[in-house]
């Protein structure tokens, strides 16, 4: 359905994963060849429209000669070397990334989080009832989306998509140093005295659930939020000439929340406050 | 880029402390309070107006400096004068340790809790108590004062009494090395002169002194909230060196023989024939003679200095920058503060060095925010260089251009690391970049940089003056060269030493004069490890201490006697980096908290009662060397380690 801007054929790198041969076009990235050779990587901070972050290293693998784990998402396939993904090493890594993670934050919304616990035989608990968590109460304080920071794993993503790799708006910045980091804005302010412009661009990349519409926080807290009941309509939004893929979340005949293609050679997932907000129309029958 | 700044104002100090900086504003774009109707029809923008983001520290600095903290409208004058996102500063002014963003007294006594002050009694505050009316105390990681523990270091916010803000200075057209769009170098400094005239450097200059304590029990920082605040004379750097004026010394050999503010002193005592040796070798062969002298990287990482000089060297891409890191933090380091208050003129020709080895035109001397006596002693060295010609456009008639630049850190250890001290001068958040790239291929401004420990620089200068082979004849064959000790905690004579690699770590406390009730010793710093006191035929070079499975790390040897309970020191070292971790990556950011939590759980505790602890924190510390982004995060399990496996502590 979407077009595929064609580029120019890129040399083909070829190193070894997990001691099978695989080949990746020049640049691209450990994880790239992983998830071309089927190997399931887990990954949290990578963003698919986003330069990689390799915050969040659940992603680590094995480079033959390092030192120290290397992060799939951001290391670049270089000819001859080799790599192993499923290593003591790897899963000692990842279990304890997803252990301190899971310890500290909510990941109740967080995908696949509770599959990756169970892989990774990753017990949260063993820190003691006591191990110090975010303990951060969500901020509602606009009508569009919220922000409920105990669910958030500090990936930047929102921060790099706010700013100069997408809306160049730069209304949030990491804030404070080491466990008690936060996403703010200046001073700590509410959203509405801020740079935000509520495009919505940092609820599209956020992996956890950190943000949300708060249409789906509200049903979510209502109980009655059911992905499972929901379609998804992609369409193209009607308020300018632009032409931004609209990915319409429907559940019970109501929109209830907007996305848009990651690979759209429109938008690349991003939306502004028209396309990603602006939907209520559709539903008004007066 | 759309800026959106709240509606509060700067004060007129706020505003006079911005302005002493960059000048006055040039529109009401920038700040200027009255509109006129150029700005109607112009107004500066894009990059231009972005690239000065590298005066966001220098710029949080001077608001800081004058009124003791950084408030809303301060914060947005500075945004709206660099064009800077105002959350983007916030989250760059958060990350520094010495700034505050509420209000606080204008004068901060920042108490040292750390290792070696531990051991000679400081106490944290909470077990401290008192308040001192129209005082802020914090309490510090390690002020490098470790010779003369237990210090405090106290600042004095305040504006430039009497002093009128430095006019600003015109435009360039861009004739000046370095980023462009920027001011020219800085102007030359009236010679022979350490009062705190404003000089012509980035950095506004702190109206603060740092004082230790003595070592009188009255003089410590105890419960009783007592606080030494009276002005007192700090003492001569040459107090830091025992073995001051001792013949054979060679990195040592001028402190507390020469004026530190004299050039003239320095030149009468061998400066500057390094130099010139080099300019008659030509950069090739400069790099030539260090890779030969096998000269190490002295601030931790030992890695050969004559490649990472070669690997800049022969980059295409320009310019090539040199920076100089001497944001020496690592607990229980003081070389580089000692070296730069007794000798700074030696810094400054041993850069001068490596920029025209590597082929920089611009340096910047990243100096540790709690150093102000370096400070102002390297900005009078620096000033005194340039009005004679030895810096400049044509340093001593060769032809050949190059300007130091001092930067100030603002209180993050995680700073000394190369990368991080990158982002932290171009006005970021202080946080590590992943490599590769490597800095001598993508470094300070996204260009190849050669970036080197202020010890590692002065190494150059007898290389280039003894020759290579000559130099390469102390020590032993993998570690050359002299090396500089920094001994601190329970020994008689505290201080920093030198000796040629191969001395023992015997040979070294023997010097310094060893305890009889010594428990333990830190090598390496809170970064390093511990080794028992019947391990004292270490011999201290880098192949010698990895054979025994410790390290050398920065040179810190921190002598520990029974008096302080060893799971104290474990718990400070873990504090220590909880508190640095930067939280760019999961394993540091949680790991260090999991640590810390894990040492306060067994404080008390000995064998089984310990054991599922310390099974965790070998799991976590595991995954911390492992995954995390950068050394801190790598190393923050090893002292720990090596106080369990090494010293058996909780059994």
């Amino acid at each position: 359905m979407t077009a595929i801007p064609l580029q120019p054929p890129r040399r083909l790198v070829e190193f070894t994963l997990d001691g099978e041969p695989v080949r990746v076009p020049e640049g691209g990235t450990v994880l790239d060849a992983c998830r071309a050779a089927g190997k399931d990587v887990p990954t949290l901070c990578e963003g698919d429209t986003l330069k990689p972050k390799n915050a969040c290293r659940v992603c680590v693998v094995e480079v033959e000669g390092a030192r120290t784990l290397a992060p799939a998402c951001s290391r670049r396939a270089e000819p001859g070397m080799e790599v192993r993904t499923d290593t003591e090493r790897t899963r000692h890594s990842r279990r304890l990334v997803l252990e301190l993670l899971a310890s500290s934050v909510d990941l109740s919304t967080t995908p696949r989080a509770a599959a990756w616990l169970k892989e990774y035989e990753a017990k949260p608990d063993r820190f003691g009832p006591d191990a110090a968590r975010l303990n951060e109460e969500p901020r509602v304080d606009n009508e569009l989306y919220v922000r409920d920071y105990d669910k958030c794993i500090l990936c930047y993503k929102c921060v790099d998509a706010c700013g100069e790799q997408w809306q160049n708006s730069f209304a949030i910045s990491v804030v404070g140093r080491g466990f008690d980091a936060r996403i703010a804005v200046e001073h700590d302010a509410p959203l509405t005295d801020s740079a935000c412009v509520y495009c919505g661009n940092c609820v599209e990349v956020c992996p956890t659930g950190a943000l949300s519409f708060k249409s789906e926080f509200d049903m979510r807290a209502a109980g009655t939020w059911d992905e499972a009941a929901q379609t998804e309509t992609t369409t193209v939004c009607a308020y300018c000439g632009v032409g931004c893929n609209l990915t319409l979340h429907v559940q019970d005949n109501e929109i209830v929340k907007v996305t848009s293609p990651h690979d759209s050679p429109v938008t690349h997932g991003n939306l502004c406050i028209k396309g990603r907000f602006g939907y209520q129309h559709v539903q008004n029958r007066d | 880029m759309d800026l959106r700044f709240g509606d509060s104002k700067p004060t007129d100090e706020e505003r006079d402390a911005v302005d002493a900086l960059l000048g006055p504003p040039e529109s009401a774009w920038e700040g200027a309070d009255d509109r006129s109707d150029a700005d109607l029809r112009w107004a500066r923008g894009g990059r231009a107006a972005r690239e000065r983001r590298d005066l966001l520290l220098p710029g949080l600095h001077a608001l800081n400096d004058r009124v003791g903290w950084i408030s809303e409208g301060g914060l947005g004058y500075l945004c709206r004068r660099l064009t800077v996102p105002p959350a983007e500063a916030y989250g760059v002014a958060t990350f520094y340790s010495l700034f505050s963003l509420k209000p606080r007294a204008r004068t901060v006594v920042r108490v040292c809790t750390d290792l070696a002050c531990a051991v000679r009694g400081a106490v944290p505050s909470a077990e401290r108590g008192g308040a001192v009316e129209g005082v802020t105390v914090e309490d510090s990681p390690c002020l490098g004062l470790c010779e003369r523990a237990p210090a405090v270091l106290t600042m004095r916010a305040g504006g430039p009494a009497g002093l009128s803000p430095t006019p600003p200075l015109p435009e360039t057209g861009g004739s000046a090395p370095g980023p462009p769009n920027r001011r020219s170098a800085p102007r030359p400094q009236s010679p022979d002169r350490l009062e705190p005239s404003r000089t012509g450097t980035f950095s506004a200059r702190p109206a603060f002194e740092d004082e230790a304590a003595g070592r009188s029990a009255a003089d410590r920082p105890t419960a009783t909230g007592h606080l030494p605040l009276g002005s007192r004379a700090e003492p001569p750097p040459a107090q830091a060196v025992p073995q001051a004026k001792a013949p054979g010394l060679i990195l040592l050999r001028r402190i507390g023989v020469v004026d530190p503010s004299s050039l003239d002193d320095y030149r009468a005592h061998g400066g500057y024939t390094a130099l010139r040796r080099a300019f008659a070798l030509g950069p090739a062969a400069v790099i030539r003679e260090v890779t030969d002298a096998g000269l190490l990287g002295r601030g931790g990482a030992a890695f050969p200095t004559g490649r990472k000089w070669q690997a800049t060297a022969a980059q295409p891409d320009h310019p090539h920058y040199l920076v100089c890191n001497a944001d020496e933090s690592e607990p229980g380091t003081f070389k580089d503060r000692v070296l730069m208050e007794g000798d700074p003129y030696a810094l400054v020709e041993s850069m001068t060095i490596a920029a025209y080895a590597v082929g920089a035109k611009h340096g910047y001397l990243y100096l540790r925010g709690e150093y102000p006596r370096a400070l102002r002693t390297l900005e009078h060295a620096i000033g005194q260089a340039r009005a004679r010609g030895l810096l400049g456009d044509d340093i001593l008639g060769q032809g050949f251009a190059f300007d130091i630049e001092i930067r100030r850190g603002a209180g993050a250890y995680i700073c000394g690391e190369e990368t991080a001290l990158f982002n932290s001068i171009e006005g970021y958040r202080g946080e590590p970049r992943s490599k590769p790239p490597f800095p001598v291929e993508k470094g300070l401004f996204g260009k190849p940089t050669a970036e080197n420990n202020v010890e590692t620089l002065v190494n150059v200068l007898p290389i280039l003056t003894m020759g290579a082979a000559a130099y390469a004849a102390i020590g032993t064959p993998k570690s050359t060269g002299p090396k500089l000790f920094c001994v601190s905690g329970a020994v008689a004579r505290p201080g920093l030493y030198e000796l040629p690699f191969g001395a023992t770590l015997g040979d070294l406390l023997g010097l310094a004069g060893t305890p009889d009730n010594l428990r333990a010793i830190l090598l390496g710093g809170a970064a390093g490890g511990f080794v028992r006191p019947d391990e004292l035929d270490i011999p201290l070079t880098f192949e010698g201490t990895r054979e025994a499975g410790t390290t050398l790390g920065s040179g810190v040897v921190l002598a520990i006697d029974d008096s302080v309970p060893l799971p104290r020191l474990l718990l400070r070292v873990a504090e220590f980096f909880r508190d640095e971790s930067c939280g760019q990556c999961v394993p540091c950011r949680v790991g260090t908290v999991r640590q810390e939590e894990a040492l306060h759980r067994i404080a008390d505790r000995t064998g089984a009662a310990a054991a599922a602890d310390i099974a965790l924190l070998r799991d976590v510390g595991q995954a911390m060397r492992d995954a995390s982004i950068c050394g801190l995060g790598q190393t923050a399990w090893n002292a720990v380690e090596s106080a369990i496996d090494r010293l058996g502590a909780y059994e």
